[in-house]
């Protein structure tokens, strides 16, 4: 099945606010892992993959200049990622519309992973 | 990935302990940072934790998360800020920083901690709901919008008024000294008062949703325990509070119905009261014997005891309740006392007597808008037959009823009304 790359986006301020108070906090991590498993129950979620922190480093260009995260213009970062299967583009975006990342205002960006065909 | 479900309200318990630890550290005058180091630290924690799962020992892992923020803190601002001024010495030295750090967080002192922080937010110059609001929201974990929804307040009304009480907490500098036996004599009837409305507001709640509000009776449970864990405010008055709230709280299983409804105390199924509770309050009650002073907690203890005592309604002591009333009346009177001791005495002597003594009442225009004195001279009448009278003060109550509860129940005992009449 053809794989996914989810990348988590949010801006850091909206982040934060999704521990503003301890009761959000708990509600938003257990959005988080019923979503989490009902994408492993329905066997779409390859590998659940790896929170980022922040601020990192970008590195750039031929004289290697290292600047502090958040990165170019975007005022959002990749809060984490996750490989999911499905059937299409089309199936692993509407699986995305569920994640709880959208409800205190930031995106999935859903990528397929090329793959080599032989 | 194990699916697993993290403890309810998880964050919420572990906020109070979290908040008292860093602002020991911190100083009082630095809470607002004390609550930002928490926030950062469950910040972490869901980031990690939607991902990773919720670790075997939580608590464990948001205390050495907030731990080492709060050395980052101490380490980053030590020329800019001054911190808790006993324990400054040795956390502007890098040789104590460390062992100061880990002795504050150590379980241990956390329960006394907790309690220095309820009593500094008992402080006196504070109205007594702000004192209320600010333990619920410092000690209990609750949001700003949770507090807010307690009082029936809006948020940024809330959010204004907690602003201003935590510049009065910034006063002191450091959380409220427990040694000092006088200081806490003073403030200790202002710690016990706030934790029986906190009872009181989820046990009586006006709550759109529910009837009673569980959480609420339980942090109030949660915060007499941190008062007995300590032989200062381990006081016989103390122990009565803890009598009287473990009674009540047994009853809570009974108190409502399955469709969401409230039970009057005379109709509950008494097997559904919590047999562990009323144990726990018998065993507080023997422990409020200790002292000289008989304050209203004890009688009110008592009369939930004369309650608890009884298997079945009919098998109750009402001539006890009625003189427990008596002598409640003498140290603390009210014209709520003086009515529930007038349906007291209905059920003792008849419906007739109690309505002679609703029109005894002292001060009756005081509670023209409670809606329990409707409900209960309602009570009388309907039971004396007296159907008109009845549903006209039914209907008084209901435009007085504070819930949807409350409606529901008045409502139906207007339908009584009625229906009485047609089959008369």
């Amino acid at each position: 099945m053809p794989e996914f790359v989810f990348l988590y986006r949010n801006t850091p301020e909206a982040i934060r606010e999704a521990s503003g108070s301890p009761e959000r906090a708990q509600q938003s991590m257990q959005k988080w892992r019923a979503w989490f498993k009902d994408l492993g129950d329905k066997g779409h979620l390859k590998n659940i993959g790896q929170p980022l922190d922040h601020p990192g480093k970008v590195v750039a260009g031929k004289a290697k200049t290292v600047t502090d995260g958040p990165y170019a213009e975007t005022k959002d970062v990749v809060g984490g990622f996750s490989i999911v299967e499905a059937r299409d583009l089309n199936q692993a975006a509407q699986l995305a519309s569920g994640c709880p990342v959208t409800d205190n205002g930031g995106s999935v960006e859903v990528r397929p992973v090329m793959r080599l065909e032989m | 990935m194990e699916p697993d479900e993290a403890a309810e309200h998880l964050f919420r318990r572990e906020s109070g302990r979290l908040v008292a630890v860093l602002t020991r550290l911190f100083g009082i005058h630095n809470l607002a940072l004390a609550e930002d180091v928490v926030q950062d630290a469950f910040c972490r924690a869901l980031e990690t934790w939607k991902f990773h799962g919720v670790p075997k020992n939580p608590s464990a892992w948001l205390m050495t998360t907030a731990k080492h923020r709060a050395l980052d803190v101490l380490r980053r601002e030590a020329t800019a800020r001054r911190f808790a001024p006993d324990l400054r010495p040795f956390l502007e030295s890098e040789w104590t920083v460390t062992q100061v750090v880990e002795e504050v967080f150590d379980a241990g002192g956390i329960t006394d901690i907790q309690l220095r922080m309820m009593f500094s937010c008992a402080h006196p110059q504070l109205p007594e709901e702000t004192r209320l609001a600010l333990i619920l929201h410092l000690v209990c974990g609750f949001g700003m919008d949770e507090t807010a929804a307690a009082f029936l307040k809006n948020t940024a009304a809330m959010q204004k008024r907690l602003r201003r009480a935590k510049t009065t907490l910034a006063q002191s500098k450091e959380l409220f000294d427990l040694s000092g036996a006088h200081d806490v004599a003073a403030r200790l009837p202002a710690v016990t008062r706030a934790v029986y409305l906190l009872f009181n507001e989820g046990y009586h709640g006006a709550s759109a949703e529910s009837p009673v509000r569980v959480e609420l009776c339980a942090e109030a449970l949660r915060l007499v325990s941190l008062l007995l864990a300590n032989p200062v405010t381990s006081t016989p008055t103390s122990h009565a509070l803890a009598a009287l709230l473990h009674f009540l709280a047994a009853r809570l299983p009974g108190r409502v119905d399955a469709a969401g409804d409230l039970v009057l105390l005379v109709d509950q199924n008494r097997s559904h009261w919590d047999a562990a509770l009323i144990a726990e309050g018998w065993r507080q009650l023997e422990l409020s014997a200790g002292g000289t002073e008989v304050t209203p907690y004890h009688i009110e203890a008592a009369i939930a005891s004369v309650h608890a005592a009884a298997r079945r309604t009919e098998e109750t002591n009402w001539g006890a309740i009625v003189s427990l009333y008596d002598t409640l009346m003498r140290i603390q009177p009210s014209p709520v006392v003086a009515l529930n001791r007038a349906v007291a005495v209905a059920q003792h002597e008849g419906p007739a007597r109690g309505l002679e003594e609703i029109e005894r009442i002292d001060d009756r225009r005081r509670l023209s808008r409670y809606p329990f004195y409707y409900s209960a001279r309602g009570e009388f009448e309907y039971r004396l037959g007296r159907l008109r009278d009845a549903r006209r003060d039914f209907e008084g109550a209901l435009t007085l009823a504070r819930s949807p509860a409350e409606r529901r129940f008045l409502e139906g005992r207007i339908q009584d009304c009625h229906g009485s009449t047609r089959t008369a």
